[in-house]
């Protein structure tokens, strides 16, 4: 399963949709669709901090990070990039 | 020695404490709504006031399971130290450890676990409860400062606090400050006559222009809401879960005790059906709600994403039978329970806060269906 469909698996588990048929695209902004509400942000940390092995720090937290599927993969992304960053050369 | 026999000593000496310093006078802190300094200050010597923070911050290091069952000890003797403990560790303490700065820790945490000074965390107002997303205290920016103004209410310890965790509004955007007691504008006034926590030395806050610089942001403006306050509440809510435990167990310990002693037309009451009824109850409620608490505490220790709701289920379930048991346990007593020479109606009264703080149990059944309409019932997309 790709990093998306991870993602995505995770917030269709937690929607507060009754449509189990409903579609959500990468680019959909999940809080302002009211797909799901600001409670799952929580869980959004925990969920990629276990999933992805990173760490979200209080520079972090800002919403928009944790908005869209896509905005998920790139906060992901940078958090990674940072690390391999700080540990090049150790 | 083993960290597990290392964490289940930790336990150990807060039973002993607990029985030797706190049940003998919880009493008296209820009758004259003061938890005394020198009790704080015994906890601070033994770390409890930190008691689930890692050791280099001044904690105890406690794992989660570890840390309720602590919290179970205190609990059990008297509720309103354990609020001490809920507020300066589970509230304050964990909601800086995980989104404060690191010079925001090194400020705040060591001092709280000497006990040179408490923190208390100020959401609640005096037409805000439930709706925390709606507080009415406001900031405004001022170059690199902020400004505050409102009121805060039914704030745990802040009476004696030097600072609090205040949450506040501009617009839309809510973010956290953190507010020493002695800034120009910072002004309290102690809440007495309650039901129950009467030693927690509850306050009603007041802000009036209170500057505040950007150094003071916990986590980012406006993550006060979705990140600090969820933070927070989640941590309050594992602590209240342990909370109403400990007030079922110690009930439940009177119960048991005064049906075995008491007689009623020549044979022990404890004999009497009706009262086994009210015991059985009890015991099986009991040992479900510790089962609640430690599989939480379990996916806690996981950095497991479900924790968040187990912690609320958890919470809930043992508020409610922490109700019934007490209500039981008072009934058994029959008029002896009514009176102060008995526990019983302190924990009675202690047991109904439960059901409104860190969440009304009517929000945790909210929280609780929306997840069971989630969870349940869905069919797999293949």
């Amino acid at each position: 399963m790709n990093i998306n469909d991870k993602i995505r698996t995770f917030i269709e588990s937690n929607l507060l949709a009754f449509d189990d048929d409903l579609t959500i695209n990468d680019d959909d902004n999940i809080f302002e669709s009211g797909f799901v509400d600001s409670s799952v942000a929580m869980q959004l940390v925990l969920f990629v901090e276990e999933e992805f092995s990173i760490h979200v720090t209080d520079e972090d937290l800002d919403l928009v990070n944790f908005s869209s599927i896509n905005r998920i993969v790139r906060f992901i992304q940078q958090k990674e990039q940072q690390w391999n960053s700080s540990h090049e050369g150790r | 020695m083993k960290e597990d026999d290392h964490q289940k000593m930790i336990v150990e000496e807060a039973r002993i404490f607990a029985a030797e310093v706190v049940r003998p006078r919880a009493g008296d802190f209820d009758r004259e709504e003061i938890l005394p300094r020198d009790v704080i200050g015994e906890m601070a010597k033994r770390k409890f006031l930190l008691a689930g923070l890692p050791v280099p911050y001044g904690g105890l290091g406690l794992n989660p399971v570890y840390y309720g069952l602590f919290t179970e000890e205190i609990g059990k003797a008297c509720c309103s130290t354990r609020g001490l403990i809920t507020i300066q560790s589970s509230i304050v303490g964990q909601t800086l450890l995980r989104w404060g700065t690191e010079e925001q820790k090194n400020n705040w945490l060591p001092p709280i676990s000497r006990g040179e000074v408490l923190g208390a965390f100020a959401l609640t107002e005096p037409a805000v409860g439930s709706d925390a997303g709606g507080v009415q205290t406001h900031y405004r920016r001022d170059g690199r400062n902020f400004v505050l103004n409102g009121r805060k209410k039914w704030i745990s310890f802040g009476e004696i606090a030097g600072f609090f965790i205040v949450i506040a509004s501009c617009g839309s955007e809510i973010t956290a400050f953190i507010v020493e007691r002695n800034r120009p504008g910072v002004s309290t006034n102690p809440i007495k006559g309650l039901l129950a926590n009467r030693a927690a030395h509850l306050a009603e806050i007041e802000l009036k222009d209170v500057k505040i610089p950007e150094d003071n942001v916990v986590g980012k403006p406006g993550s006060g809401f979705t990140f600090i306050v969820a933070t927070a509440l989640d941590h309050g809510r594992y602590s209240i879960a342990w909370a109403g435990i400990a007030i079922a167990q110690e009930a439940l310990d009177c119960m048991a005790l005064y049906a075995r002693k008491r007689q009623q037309f020549g044979r022990r009451i404890g004999e009497h059906q009706l009262i086994q009824r009210m015991i059985c109850n009890a015991v099986t409620t009991t040992h479900a709600a510790r089962a609640l608490c430690i599989k939480a505490g379990e996916m806690r220790m996981r950095g497991n994403i479900h924790a968040i709701v187990e912690t609320t289920v958890a919470k809930y379930f043992t508020s409610k039978i922490a109700m019934d048991i007490t209500s039981d346990a008072l009934q058994v007593h029959g008029g002896n329970g009514c009176s102060n020479s008995y526990p019983v109606e302190r924990l009675f009264r202690e047991a109904k806060v439960l059901e409104i703080i860190e969440g009304t149990s009517e929000i945790q059944q909210q929280i609780i269906a929306k997840y069971g309409l989630k969870a349940y019932g869905r069919i797999r997309k293949e």
